[in-house]
């Protein structure tokens, strides 16, 4: 879709103590998406990724970033024009929060008026408060300060950023914010990300596309995550990519297509005879919304009294799925967490827009399944740069 | 009791506070003696410190030139000094300076070497020069353990600096050295606690250069 812009040669790093961390790896790192490097501690992730902004420099290879190998340019001007995250964030603790992202702007010679406005801005970007600027690394929470490292990175505005296990150490939740945030990001500003990680989930909603490595640094499968799902080269990437690979590879496939059912929802002020006209059957239970619309809960139709239908009696609807946006897997979950086994789609606004039996569902996974080979990429993942599920939340 | 019937006598005695031989001139000499002292010692073993912590290189040979260092006796080396220079400021700065570098030096090396490994990859891997990483990256953070190396030297430098009354010099051991050829417990006592008060001050010094020296960041960290 876009234009190679890092190209791994055959690249081989020996350390001095003999070890082998990457063994002739290639890989082609396309612009403007992000490439996930995944795989076991010590399969050579953080060497291949060093090797790129020359912190470490290969035994055997080359790299070349546009078409040009990267011992061309003098190292720090290359590294400059990478930004680069690791773990901890690697904030300069002495340093406030505006300053420690100013940080390349000021090596690259910009006035301290200048960096530190850009450094704003960046704050913003990363949705850092203002109220930040003036604080030291100390003060800040662990996300904040990933977050803060991540604003460094892109100070410069570099096209290159690099990655290390940069969301390993928060917690989950707060680790799924900044990776919506991420993918916000890169949908904003278009760079080219290389990111590593041991979290296969992550690699699969981050990645546009997804490197698995194996220990010894050797390149187990490169492909786009749909087709990593579908189709693993070997049984190291299935075992890698976990049990439920068939349940995740769901994310892949949009609810756009299901057939949702109309008819069986009824108003919580409806008469004996909507309700009468509602229950055809088609359902075994009618859905409840309120007045604008928005679900309340499903009741069998004979439960129902005209007039006097208490929204606390009814079945609980679970989270409901916008088929817009949402995926297969969103759908089919909502179908499994409901007690009567039927998923409510609702519009932008949350009205209902409609309802699906997880049979209804089955079928609509066979049909995509059956549309996509096996042994070929699922077209819809790459055209979207991720999960159906993960553009929702940014 | 009578020990601060002493210190009550010497202070009391006018004549103590004026002259060559006074107190201002003597604790004059006495400072000027161990800020000199301690700036040879920090020009000697600060970059020396800081370069090899950075690298991370020399550590073992920076011990063992620490422990030479300690084990030269103080006295043995002035007397050593003036043997062989005869009378002057050299013989008595020279073990001054063998004092204070092992503690700069040994503090200096383990103060970098302490410093958080990851702000300096990130620093190195945004494309800071060496110098920067050094400077910008590693000193402010390892600054507070620095400062603690350099407080020992001065400290020692502050109570040792007395030996340059045994050669002929001034400063406060003056008092000490003349009082007890004299037998003169006042001036003795007086000189010893002037001393104290000395390395006190040299204590107070370095905690205020720390709280104008150190990031904030850092202080609260530390
Ligand atoms: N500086 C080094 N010297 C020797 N071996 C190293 C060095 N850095 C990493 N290794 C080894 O290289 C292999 C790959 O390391 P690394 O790239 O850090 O893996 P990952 O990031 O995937 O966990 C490991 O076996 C590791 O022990
Ligand atoms: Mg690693």
């Amino acid at each position: 879709m876009f234009g190679v812009l890092i190209r791994i040669d055959s690249v081989t790093k020996r350390y001095p103590d003999g070890t082998v961390a990457v063994d002739r790896l290639s890989l082609e790192i396309p612009d403007r998406s992000i490439t996930v490097l995944v795989g076991p501690s010590g399969c050579g992730k953080t060497t291949t990724l060093r090797m790129i902004n020359r912190m470490v420099e290969p035994t055997e290879g080359t790299i070349l970033l546009d078409g040009q190998d990267i011992l061309q340019q003098p190292v720090n001007t290359l590294r400059r024009s990478m930004g680069y995250v690791i773990q901890n964030a690697g904030l300069f603790q002495h340093r406030t929060i505006l300053d420690n992202i100013a940080t390349v702007p000021r090596l690259l010679g910009w006035g301290k008026d200048r960096a530190r406005g850009r450094a704003r801005e960046l704050m913003e970007r990363v949705g850092l408060d203002a109220a930040l600027a003036k604080r030291y690394p100390y003060q800040l929470s662990g996300g904040q300060q990933q977050r803060v490292g991540v604003a460094r990175a892109l100070a410069a505005d570099p096209p290159v950023l690099l990655m290390d296990e940069p969301f390993s150490a928060v917690d989950p939740v707060v680790r799924k914010g900044l990776q919506d945030e991420l993918l916000r990001i890169q949908a904003e500003l278009g760079k080219t990300i290389v990111f590593v990680t041991h979290d296969i989930d992550e690699a699969v909603k981050l990645g546009t596309m997804v490197a698995v490595l194996r220990t010894g640094g050797r390149l187990a499968q490169y492909a786009p995550p749909a087709e990593l799902l579908s189709a693993p080269a070997d049984a190291f990437v299935e075992d890698f990519l976990g049990a439920d690979r068939g349940i995740r590879r769901l994310s892949f496939f949009p609810a756009t297509g299901l057939a949702l059912l109309t008819t069986p929802i009824v108003a919580v002020d409806a008469t004996a005879e909507q309700i009468a006209a509602r229950a055809t059957g088609e359902a075994p239970y009618l859905l409840v919304t309120d007045l604008d619309g928005r679900p309340l809960g499903w009741s069998e139709p004979h439960e129902l009294t005209a007039g006097s239908i208490d929204p606390g009696r009814l079945l609980s609807h679970g989270r409901p799925f916008v088929p817009g946006t949402d995926s297969l897997r969103a759908a089919l979950d909502c179908a499994v967490l409901s007690p009567t086994g039927w998923a409510v789609a609702v519009g932008a606004d949350g009205r209902a827009t409609g309802v699906v039996s997880q049979q209804t569902i089955a079928e609509a996974i066979r049909g995509a399944h059956a549309a996509v080979p096996t042994d070929a990429p699922a077209p819809h993942s790459l055209a979207k740069g991720g999960p159906a599920d993960a553009k929702v939340a940014g | 009791m009578n020990l601060l019937h002493f210190i009550n006598a010497f202070f009391g005695d006018g004549a103590h506070w004026h002259g060559y031989n006074g107190i201002p001139t003597r604790v004059g000499e006495h400072v000027g003696y161990t800020l000199q002292a301690l700036a040879i010692a920090a020009l000697i073993a600060l970059p020396v410190g800081l370069v090899t912590g950075h690298y991370g290189r020399g550590g073992n040979v920076l011990a063992m030139i620490a422990v030479a260092g300690r084990a030269l006796p103080t006295f043995g080396l002035l007397v050593l000094m003036t043997l062989l220079v005869g009378f002057g400021m050299v013989n008595v700065m020279t073990p001054l300076v063998v004092l204070a570098v092992p503690p700069i030096l040994v503090t200096t090396y383990e103060a970098m070497r302490s410093v958080d490994p990851s702000p300096v990859d990130a620093a190195r891997g945004m494309g800071m020069s060496e110098a920067g990483v050094l400077f910008q990256v590693e000193l402010p953070a390892a600054l507070p353990l620095i400062l603690g190396g350099l407080r020992s030297g001065a400290i020692q430098i502050v109570s040792t600096a007395t030996i340059a009354a045994y050669v002929s010099l001034g400063g406060l051991g003056r008092y000490i050295v003349d009082g007890l050829y004299q037998r003169d417990y006042e001036k003795v006592v007086g000189g010893a606690t002037l001393v104290a008060g000395l390395a006190l001050v040299t204590l107070a010094v370095f905690w205020a250069l720390g709280r104008f020296a150190v990031s904030r960041g850092v202080r609260q960290r530390a």
